[in-house]
């Protein structure tokens, strides 16, 4: 009765034709290996994103003066609302994580080249959508971050030449970051890039199918154009296997291992956020992007000024060539990293830059400590046997929110060099004109201190160096009485 | 016999490796001038049609690039003697355009320093290198930049850091002792205040 059942619907829906086709078809038996996990494990997911994503959007309203609130009553309100958003929130982390070790892996397996141009292209594309949906991701979390997000995206497309100003319009929707913005970003979020995604993942997929997996590269065995389709259809006749089931199991336990890994996240880590809510008028803030784009934001800091315009538009344009002209430029020859030493550097020398950025993005150096002024007292050990001008210097230097740029002891900000051996550095005159006239990015403080408190500042400064380091000498000055120059020139 | 003749099964159709191959047992006929005709007027009559939808739907999307709109009002900053002298205050309006859903985002701050008697200066909150929330410090005079270390002096100049220029600044005036600015959208280089 059920093997008749199930023959019917075979019958009608030829399942078993499309699983030859697709999931049955054959693979090189050496593609069996933990290497090739990632792709699959980005699918799921994906998958996950959409399951999560469509049950979040049961509760969440898009909506500038209730998105919020809404996201509140998820994390506390709504049943199990915390844990829909914790999943959607890593499984976001996930996918970026495994697709760039599918693209690292890729890359390193030479599996882009001939005749698998177009399988990178359309994985170029899905990074380009899976960033897409990371940015618009945090604009749905519309909190303090996501308002301020939103202001560095409309300022950075507002240095475009010309058409700034309309690109700026068309971002925003409207004049200001409003109920219009977030509109626009939901639709984004959840309607255009997933419908692009679906489409490209589509494409990828049936390119795995017409264009078959890359073989586990062995070196010396270079790709060339005249023979590789002949080698290949070799290969399958000799050693291929289905896919299903004889190569999967990997896959599956790889798929296993990321669901654990993203239950376990959430459960441990929870979702993120909503930080403040997005009322711009709440200015103590320190807006941060989701990991993912802290390079960029750490890049943003670190670019020298009268370069940023320029690599700011033409950056991602010119990366964007790059990927996609990789397997056009790298169409044919060896596929083994053993062989391909300056990729094997060039993986390790992006990876190392994103890494580093993206830590320099966290802790933010070149930002003011905006509390330190206040919060951060001198140190006591630096005002013990001090002179009374000295201590007043030491006033004058917190009073002046001197320690939100300059730390001392560790404390304050990293913004300026640390004052602890300021006076093994700087003469006394050279510390009046540096805070008098500011430069190598200080502001200046000429208008803002009175002489007296010039003196008080620059008193307490030259007492600052540590125990026994002597004090800079000025080559320039007449030698001090006593001192032993002045000794030997009698 | 004949009859169990017809019984018999038929001889199997050669297996098709397509799923869709089967219903393509015989190549195609030519293309007949009427069918031709069809084909070609059909494809022109649906090109017509959809211009016709898609235009105004492109229209619709890119609302936001054409049109000459004024995107900026006299805003009521409140009266003058909120404002003391020599002194930079925060200072927020309504949004001149907003939309009822917009919530608090249509409330936007703003710094304003008087400088004495009917001279004010009304600069953006936003940072001229990527729009993030300045901050004032009173005692050193100085606007601080939270993102990547921007620094203004109190009258608006660029004092250090990655801005590219000095604050924005909004145009005002002094109405029956009322502080008024002319703004309305986000600032951007592009667009200044």
């Amino acid at each position: 009765m059920l093997r008749s059942i199930a023959l019917w619907l075979d019958d009608r829906l030829k399942i078993s034709k499309l699983f030859a086709a697709t999931a049955g078809h054959t693979v090189p038996s050496n593609t069996g290996s933990w290497f090739y996990v990632f792709g699959s494990g980005t699918l799921l997911c994906f998958i996950l994103q959409i399951i999560t994503g469509v049950c979040l959007a049961f509760v969440y309203v898009p909506s500038a003066d209730q998105a919020w609130t809404s996201l509140q009553q998820l994390n506390t309100g709504q049943y199990l609302g915390w844990f829909l958003r914790a999943i959607h929130y890593w499984g976001s982390n996930f996918m970026v994580g495994i697709m760039t070790l599918h693209m690292i892996q890729v890359f390193l397996f030479g599996a882009y080249k001939y005749p698998r141009e177009m399988t990178w292209l359309s994985g170029c594309f899905l990074l380009f959508c899976t960033l897409g949906m990371a940015f618009t991701g945090q604009i749905m979390r519309f909190d303090q971050d996501a308002y301020w997000g939103l202001g560095i995206g409309a300022s950075i497309t507002g240095r475009m030449p010309f058409i700034g100003a309309q690109m700026v319009d068309l971002l925003l929707a409207g004049p200001i970051i409003g109920g219009q913005t977030l509109s626009r970003f939901f639709t984004f979020h959840v309607f255009m890039i997933p419908g692009l995604l679906l489409a490209f993942i589509a494409l990828h997929l049936r390119l795995v199918l017409s264009k078959g997996i890359n073989a586990f590269p062995a070196a010396g065995k270079p790709i060339i154009k005249a023979t590789y389709d002949r080698e290949y259809e070799e290969l399958l006749d000799k050693e291929g296997m289905p896919f299903v089931p004889h190569l999967i199991g990997k896959d599956l336990m790889f798929a296993g291992i990321v669901m654990v890994g993203i239950l376990v996240c959430s459960l441990v880590f929870g979702p993120k956020g909503p930080s403040g809510p997005p009322d711009p008028t709440l200015i103590s803030t320190m807006p941060k992007p989701d990991y993912y784009f802290l390079p960029v934001f750490a890049g943003l800091a670190l670019l020298p000024a009268y370069t940023e315009t320029v690599l700011l538009l033409t950056l991602p344009v010119v990366m964007i060539v790059i990927l996609m002209a990789l397997p056009f430029v790298s169409n044919q020859g060896e596929q083994a990293a053993s062989r391909r030493p300056f990729s094997v550097l060039l993986v390790i020398f992006v990876m190392l830059s994103l890494y580093i950025l993206a830590d320099l993005g966290l802790t933010s150096p070149w930002s003011p400590h905006m509390s330190a002024w206040s919060g951060q007292p001198v140190p006591p050990k630096y005002l013990a046997g001090r002179t009374p001008l000295q201590i007043r210097g030491a006033l004058v230097l917190q009073n002046k929110d001197c320690r939100n740029c300059h730390s001392l002891d560790h404390g304050g900000g990293e913004r300026g060099p640390a004052l602890d051996g300021v006076a093994t550095r700087l003469t006394a005159d050279q510390m009046v004109r540096q805070v008098i006239q500011g430069g190598g990015n200080m502001p200046a403080y000429g208008k803002n201190l009175k002489p007296a408190e010039v003196t008080a500042l620059v008193a307490f400064m030259e007492t600052l160096r540590p125990d026994y380091e002597p004090a800079v000498h000025d080559a320039a000055a007449p030698p001090a009485p006593g001192s032993r120059e002045q000794q030997v020139a009698k | 016999m004949e009859e169990l003749k017809t019984i018999s099964p038929a001889p199997a159709p050669p297996a098709a490796q397509d799923p869709c191959a089967e219903h393509h047992h015989r190549p195609a006929p030519p293309l007949s001038s009427r069918r031709a005709w069809m084909f070609k007027l059909g494809i022109a009559f649906n090109a017509v049609a959809g211009i016709l939808i898609g235009v105004p739907i492109l229209g619709y999307v890119l609302s936001g690039l054409f049109g000459k709109k004024n995107d900026s009002a006299w805003i009521n900053l409140g009266p003058i003697g909120g404002f003391p002298e020599d002194q930079t205050r925060l200072a927020s309006y309504k949004n001149p355009f907003t939309q009822p859903w917009d919530g608090q985002t249509g409330d936007v701050p703003c710094w304003v320093r008087h400088i004495e008697g009917d001279k004010f200066q009304v600069f953006a909150i936003n940072c001229t290198h990527l729009g993030c929330p300045i901050r004032w410090f009173q005692e050193s005079r100085l606007f601080m930049c939270p993102c990547h270390g921007g620094v203004f002096y109190e009258d608006g100049q660029r004092a250090s850091g990655p801005p590219p220029r000095g604050l924005y600044v909004y145009q005002h005036k002094v109405e029956n002792g009322q502080l008024m600015i002319y703004g309305g959208h986000l600032p951007t280089l592009a667009k200044p205040a």
